[in-house]
């Protein structure tokens, strides 16, 4: 095709910025954003960290789980801005080296509890942060899928993950006890 | 062959990447400076443009362009009909965007890119159209009547196709029958709802003229073919890549979706990358859906129960396009005597224009309306004549001697004639009838109901044509630097494990650790011949091309290593990445070595590459280093293309408890008898199949596409459409069962869908055992909701 003059970029939309300071995976981060700037997409296209799935952006799937000072949060139902001094950990934050995974990532691996992957992250945090808010859970079957009821999987038939929950404990387990 | 990996439990290659959230799904890959898309989506189910005003939208900050149908130049088309047929006389495709008239909410109407989706959504939200709306007639058979409003001015009864399809004699087999069972069923429009909705992005480079488009789809050969025809381009120029896709479930075969084309038309147009990530309310509204049918099957049988023959007419509801053909309701149709011998069949569909996102295949395409007509009208045998069910299936079952069976005068979807070549029916009944221990069920049923509490025995069989045509291949080499093994196919994956199940297969033909072979799927540019991944036919259709390009590639292996080794052929093995001498382990050459010294060098860029150099003493001969007719390296392509259509299937019971008075089901159990041929490897194939079960339970309880009358769809999100959670989806104990198909190399059969096709069947006649003490009606309709249910108990419903 006919090589045309350049475009300029886009002018800049006017949304209002405003700085937010928080930690991610361990890591200080100060940026200036736009104030309705959602967690999940500052995450995923401001932060580069784009295991933090967007499934539904109103709060029902559950793949945009993150950790929020500790607790699963929904990180397509947060502004970025509300994060301002949150200590965050995502899925990219949860395996301890390069060469080793956590429990509850390995666990998926070994039970087949993932097939295209998408809601992986968001259920894997959903239960990291299930796990050290539990130390000794209820792992009935019963409680194993009320403790999954807050993420959706289209692909699994969620039986091999209640088994990677079972398989997840075990291995915390025998680390702790080695 | 070598079957130290086929059959094995081998765990997933894949998921080292996406556990650690390291996918690169089409929004994780960066594209710096990226411009983003939103549409103006039509919020009428019919209606005449008057007019459409861009200008506030084209004024704001961070628009780069606004496009209507009159901006688009050569894609203001009717996109293609993929699939024609002599039925389909009435072949509709929509364009890229409206012009003059939309005919379902959701169908795109406008185009504004921006510096990102933010803003691109308020700014569509600054555009005004004017409609005029137009009458609109939802009601399948309303739809077909001669006054109905219709979806296309010039298409009488709203039919796009009628089709009627023979086998044997149906006239003779009725006359002769001494009862005739009839029967209405439905089945309601449900919709994939794959947790990665989907995804286009593409980048244009106007110094190369290449085109590069990441597509979330099933297909990127196809769509590769497509965009370079519709925009002109060189075929070479335009690379397709799909790389991870979060589920597809076949919504995301179909093409082309407005986005695939427009967004890389943009990307040309404004010489930037362009991405347009699907919301979740667009894929409720804009992407394809299935399922509504509605049969009315009669069955003309013995006194005895035989089935003689079977007559069937119905309601194929297409929406608003028929872009896909008529496959969704030919698959139906030729799937409707299910595992049953039916000698005389006639099946007579009509497809329907509704003012309703189109239809394209959705897992079970047509096969799970099919099986509840068939196994509903089983039922209603068996009641009528006062037989048990499961007697009357097994007097009908085709029987192991029967194989293969022809239903002569059926075409399939891929236009080949419905023969079912393997099965062990009879025995996979008997494996659920022993898992179930009916005796027992019956005593627990009966202390069920002494305590007033409702148990019910669901049973459903299914029949999968599965590994469809036309063909796959692959190619395949062994990399000189690391001995690694490359394999490429034309599909792309979508979490089904492909890059496991390939590499078994690659593995067991050339002694390599399953870890050193490496699939590549999904990338025209790295093979570019093939059809899609869709019919559950991966495993078949482009796993034969794996095993035959893999044993071609062993051949040289062997021939190269026994000249390297001065060995006989005969006497090397294939283990470990390398070759040896039988019994002498010393005596080896690993592949690596092999593969670089089958492709003759002139530099020696490593310790391998100088044993292959003009100088070195293996390279020396009188002759060209590579003889006439001979290629470089460890490398072949091969193809698979299948006679026919290969069939599996299986048998679903369930244990049910009914609530009466809230009209909700419990499963207790959940059981599973398939046979898909041999088998990979089982933990994947156990995976597809507990993932097609709670898709099936989705369909046969929760989960409907909720239509007014007006033709909104009134639960267009994940709070309104009820797609199960892990507290709704049951355990389920599955069974295997393997025939190995006599069709290809390997033996296999498909199984993809499988799991979601008997389940609406299975709940309805759960439901129905269990209650029938308190006098309930038929159930002949999915998804069985608790309304529904407190309708067939007699109760008034508010709907």
């Amino acid at each position: 095709m006919t090589r045309r003059v350049r475009q300029t970029a886009a002018r800049a939309n006017s949304d209002p910025t405003r700085e937010v300071s928080l930690t991610v995976n361990g890591e200080a981060v100060t940026r200036r954003v736009s104030t309705r700037l959602l967690l999940s997409d500052f995450l995923r296209h401001e932060l580069g960290l784009t295991g933090t799935h967007v499934g539904c952006e109103h709060g029902v799937c559950g793949c945009c789980t993150v950790s929020l000072d500790g607790a699963a949060a929904r990180s397509c139902l947060t502004f970025a801005v509300q994060a301002e001094g949150a200590i965050i950990r995502t899925i990219e934050g949860v395996a301890s080296s390069d060469d080793v995974l956590h429990p509850v990532q390995q666990a998926f691996h070994e039970c087949h509890a993932l097939q295209c992957g998408f809601c992986t992250p968001g259920f894997i945090m959903s239960l990291v942060t299930f796990f050290e808010e539990n130390e000794n859970p209820d792992l009935s079957e019963d409680a194993i899928r009320e403790a999954l009821s807050g993420n959706l999987c289209r692909c699994t038939g969620y039986q091999n993950i209640v088994k990677a929950v079972r398989r997840a404990h075990e291995l915390m387990t025998t680390s702790k006890g080695s | 062959m070598s079957t130290a990996l086929f059959g094995e439990r081998v765990q997933r290659l894949a998921d080292a990447r996406l556990v650690r959230g390291e996918g690169s799904f089409i929004d994780d890959i960066p594209l710096e400076g990226a411009l983003h898309v939103a549409f103006v989506r039509s919020p009428f189910a019919r209606a005449h443009i008057r007019s459409i005003d861009c200008e506030a939208a084209r004024e704001m900050d961070g628009v780069a362009a606004v496009y209507t149908c009159d901006d688009l130049g050569r894609l203001d088309i009717l996109m293609p009909l993929l699939i024609p047929h002599p039925s389909l006389t009435e072949p509709r495709t929509q364009r890229p965007l409206a012009r003059d008239d939309v005919f379902y909410v959701g169908q795109t109407v406008v185009l504004v890119v921006a510096v990102d989706r933010y803003t691109a959504e308020d700014a569509a939200r600054l555009i005004d159209v004017d409609y005029e709306p137009l009458d609109v007639e939802l009601d399948l058979p309303a739809a077909v009547q001669d006054d109905a409003p219709r979806v296309h001015p010039d298409v009488a009864n709203n039919v796009a196709a009628h089709f009627v399809q023979r086998s044997g004699d149906p006239d003779s087999a009725f006359a002769r029958a001494d009862h005739i069972t009839k029967i209405k069923v439905q089945i309601d429009r449900s919709t994939a709802a794959p947790l990665e909705c989907r995804a286009v992005a593409a980048r244009y480079d106007t110094v190369t003229g290449e085109l590069m488009v990441w597509d979330g789809t099933q297909a990127p050969i196809a769509v590769r073919g497509g965009l370079a025809s519709i925009l002109g381009l060189d075929e070479d120029k335009v690379r397709v890549v799909a790389p991870d896709v979060g589920g597809g479930f076949g919504q995301k075969v179909y093409l082309f979706y407005p986005d695939e084309l427009l967004v890389p038309y943009v990307a040309m147009q404004l010489g930037r990358p362009v991405k347009y990530i699907e919301d979740r309310n667009e894929n409720f509204i804009g992407s394809a859906q299935e399922r509504t049918q509605i049969h009315e099957l009669e069955l003309a049988a013995t006194k005895d129960g035989e089935v003689l023959g079977l007559r069937d007419f119905f309601l194929h509801d297409t929406g608003a396009f028929i872009p896909y053909g008529i496959a969704v309701a030919q698959v139906a149709s030729t799937s409707i005597a299910g595992p049953y011998r039916v000698p005389h069949i006639e099946v007579e569909f009509k497809a329907v224009f509704t003012p309703t996102v189109p239809i394209t295949p959705y897992r079970g395409c047509g096969r799970p309306q099919a099986c509840f007509a068939i196994e509903r009208a089983m039922d209603k045998l068996a009641d009528e004549l006062g037989l048990d069910r499961f007697e009357v299936r097994r007097r009908n079952l085709i029987r192991d001697e029967d194989f293969p069976y022809r239903r002569e005068g059926l075409l399939f979807a891929d236009g080949l004639p419905v023969e079912y070549d393997s099965g062990q029916y009879g025995r996979a009944l008997d494996m659920i009838v022993e898992a179930i221990d009916l005796d027992a069920f019956a005593a627990e049923q009966e202390a069920a109901r002494a305590e007033g509490r409702y148990l019910g025995l669901g049973l459903g069989y299914y029949v999968e044509g599965t590994g469809l045509g036309p063909y796959e291949g692959s190619h395949i080499r062994i990399h000189p630097i690391t001995g690694k093994v490359y394999v490429n196919t034309g599909l792309s994956c979508q979490g089904q494990g492909h890059e496991t199940v390939f590499a078994q297969i690659a593995a067991d033909q050339l002694g390599v650790d399953v870890g050193d072979v490496i699939v590549v799927e999904g990338d025209t540019g790295a093979f570019d011949w093939g059809v899609a991944t869709f019919a559950s036919r991966a495993a078949v259709v482009s796993g034969n091309a794996v095993h035959k390009a893999a044993s071609q590639v062993r051949e040289q292996v062997l021939d190269a290593a026994s000249n390297m080794l001065e060995a006989a052929k005969e006497d090397l093995v294939l283990e470990g990445g390398k070759a040896f001498v039988s019994g002498v382990p010393a005596m080896a050459v690993s592949l690596a070595e092999i593969a670089t010294a089958s492709n003759p060098l002139r530099y020696a860029f490593n310790e391998a590459a100088k044993t292959s150099t003009q100088f070195a003493p293996a390279s020396r001969h009188d002759g060209p280093a590579l003889a006439e007719g001979a290629a470089p390296g460890l490398e072949a392509t091969d193809y698979y293309s299948p006679p026919h259509a290969a069939w599996a299937y299986g048998v679903h019971a369930a244990i049910i408890e009914v609530d009466p008075g809230l009209c909700s089901i419990q499963f207790k159990r959940y059981i599973c008898v398939h046979d898909c041929g041999r088998m990979i490897n089982p933990t994947i194939v156990e995976g597809q199949i507990m993932g097609g079960i709670a898709q099936g339970v989705g369909g046969a309880h929760y989960e409907r596409i909720e239509y007014d009358k007006e033709g909104n769809p009134r639960n267009a999100n994940f709070m309104d459409f009820l797609m199960p959670y892990a507290t709704e989806v049951p355990k389920a104990e599955i069974l295997h069962l393997e025939t190995p198909s006599p069709l290809n190399p390997l033996g296999v059969k498909g199984v993809g869908e499988a799991g979601c096709i008997p389940v609406g069947q299975v709940v309805a006649s759960g439901v129905a055992d269990a209650l029938r003490p308190l006098g309930i009606g038929p159930l002949e309709h999915v998804p069985l909701t608790p309304n529904m249910i407190f309708a067939a108990l007699g109760g008034e419903s508010e709907e």
